[in-house]
């Protein structure tokens, strides 16, 4: 059949079906079942089985990430790492700890597969979407059920088609293309919707940066973001060991969207969300200058290596300003190795940057660098809700590792094209 | 639930909701016939005393935004509300329904049914019939493999069922 989307399509195999209408609600299988530390097996699903009798589904299709609480900072978080750690482990499932956030790692672990339907316990499960996968998150009761019956129920849900033409100029990245469209469709204004991220631009990002932008789609309220998967998507799987059999799905031609956006990319300056909305977004020159206390670079949204590549280029042989904080965490093991390989953290480090571990800490104010009150910060990180990384009386802003590099020499936000 | 059919008075609400108004939050800690107690008082003060048992809410647009705590199915239930029709439904408010077992149907028409009216609802077919007016209309149905996590009480319940069976 014809006309679907990706998510029609996506769904209608999931539920074994040749066609889905928009709207229909259908049962799915799923592919790839991801928990990490927070909402994982210590909230209802650990009891919930054992209250079920029954164990996971499958094992080859459950994977468990500690990284929200890791390192952990008090006895509490160290708590819920070793219970996930002891959960994964009795029940034999795959278990990474440690290594940075969950979508980072099931990236690396090939658990991103084109076609596929990927369910986690985090909001941003969405990433998954940067190889074609239908990525959503899911409550801790609905995953008792995946985990249960490998199976949950959706609504096929209306998309929107965003396409991105001509090619991004110097010093504009991926993220700013997401901040950009959190500014126009706002941080609700995709509330269930899928979104389809197409066009030149969006073609010519590596798959580093193409995340960043699948990522960020939670933050419209969507529950997924596609990117068609093409030769990039299949060269990162192949060079990371991919085994599983997948087939890359497509949006028909003639596809129904609810709404569809074009834009310039070559238009596009560097972007950045201000307090306290991440829809909150403006042109990069319209808020130079706003003094800042701390920078960081990381998280599942913008600490990968192409991140870390940005900011070196920003920071080659330059300094950040004295008595600003400046804290780099990579978004993976893998991403740290590379980065140290390549001599970025030298140049990071020599630049001022301490290097901490690959985690979710500082993004959700866990732990690893929260903020006071009255601090303020550029992060590269999704969210800058009201105290989302540390006191309520903080200010966070958001933007790419280039503009978060070149505020980081000026101790203020800055235009990073300056250094292009 | 036991039964696919509905029926009961309808209170009429307008659009958007919100789970505060639903069940407020200072009683997020307290008893479940507690929090039942207070349900949809900040738009309608001693509603929960006023209903009959399967009395059902009938609403504007965009029923549910806010926490995706399940206080406020909680609240509907013990508050002895039978069911929620509505234009449309917020994400998290509508998949915590089915999930706790509370039944909900989108119906765009609901401009068409007054205050106090009587109506039966079947589930299944998701035809409301007005015996008020006389009249019968036909919502969203919802599939049967979901009505039936809604029919057995909730996500768990029905989990607890189908995998004896298995």
């Amino acid at each position: 059949m014809s006309n679907m989307t990706f998510a029609q399509k996506a769904l209608a195999r999931a539920a074994g079906k040749d066609y889905v209408e928009i709207g229909e609600i259908v049962n799915a299988n799923v592919d790839v079942a991801m928990m990490d530390d927070i909402l994982g097996p210590r909230i209802e699903i650990a009891e919930g089985l054992k209250e079920l009798g029954v164990g996971v589904w499958d094992k080859s299709k459950v994977v468990v990430v500690s990284d929200h609480y890791t390192p952990p900072c008090e006895i509490k978080q160290a708590e819920a790492v070793k219970f996930t750690k002891d959960w994964s482990q009795e029940h034999g499932v795959d278990y990474h700890e440690y290594e940075g956030p969950c979508h980072q790692v099931l990236a690396e672990a090939c658990y991103n597969q084109p076609g596929t339907l990927v369910v986690g316990t985090d909001s941003h499960t969405c990433m998954s979407g940067a190889f074609g996968a239908f990525g959503t998150g899911i409550g801790s009761t609905e995953m008792l059920g995946v985990a249960a019956t490998g199976q949950i129920w959706l609504k096929v849900p209306e998309s929107f088609r965003i396409e991105w033409r001509n090619t991004l100029g110097k010093g504009v990245f991926a993220k700013d293309m997401a901040l950009f469209d959190c500014r126009t469709i706002g941080h609700s204004g995709a509330t269930y919707k899928a979104l389809e991220y197409c066009g030149e631009a969006v073609s010519e990002l590596s798959m580093d940066e193409r995340m960043a932008i699948s990522n960020m789609s939670v933050e419209m309220g969507a529950k997924a973001g596609y990117i068609p998967p093409d030769e990039k998507t299949l060269e990162y799987l192949r060079a990371h060991g991919s085994s599983r059999p997948y087939v890359p799905l497509y949006p028909d031609g003639d596809a129904v969207y609810e709404r569809s956006y074009v834009h310039d990319a070559a238009a596009l300056a560097p972007q950045v969300a201000c307090p306290h909305h991440v829809d909150n977004v403006h042109d990069v020159t319209q808020v130079a200058g706003a003094p800042l206390t701390q920078v960081y670079i990381g998280s599942c949204t913008g600490g990968r290596l192409s991140d870390l590549r940005a900011a070196a280029h920003v920071l080659k042989g330059r300094k950040a300003a004295k008595g600003l904080r400046f804290l780099v965490s990579p978004a993976s093991r893998e991403v740290y190795r590379a980065a140290m390989a390549e001599g970025l953290l030298d140049i990071l480090t020599d630049a001022g940057a301490v290097i901490v571990a690959p985690s979710c800490g500082l993004c959700l104010g866990a732990h690893t660098g929260i903020l006071a009150g009255g601090e303020s910060c550029i992060s590269t990180s999704n969210r800058n809700f009201i105290g989302r990384m540390g006191s309520k009386d903080a200010s966070v802003y958001l933007g790419s590792a280039a503009t978060v590099a070149a505020s980081a020499i000026e101790g203020r936000i800055a235009d990073p094209r300056a250094y292009f | 639930m036991k039964s696919q059919i509905l029926r009961g008075k309808v209170w009429k609400f307008g659009d958007d909701i919100n789970t505060d108004i639903i069940s407020p939050g200072e009683y997020m800690d307290a008893s479940y016939e507690e929090i039942g107690k207070h349900a949809m008082e900040r738009a309608f003060p001693g509603f929960a005393d006023t209903i009959e048992p399967g009395d059902i809410i009938v609403a504007g647009k965009n029923f549910g935004p806010g926490s995706s705590r399940e206080t406020a199915q909680i609240a509907l239930l013990y508050a002895g509300v039978g069911g929620v029709i509505a234009k449309d439904f917020a994400r998290i408010f509508f998949r915590n329904c089915i999930n706790v077992g509370f039944p909900v149907v989108t119906f765009d028409g609901t401009d068409e049914l007054n205050q106090g009216d009587e109506i039966v609802v079947d589930l299944l077919s998701g035809r409301i019939e007005n015996i008020t007016t006389g009249k019968v209309y036909f919502g969203s149905r919802l599939p049967q493999h979901v009505l039936s996590i809604v029919e057995d009480g909730g996500l768990k319940n029905h989990l607890k069922k189908t995998l004896k069976k298995g």
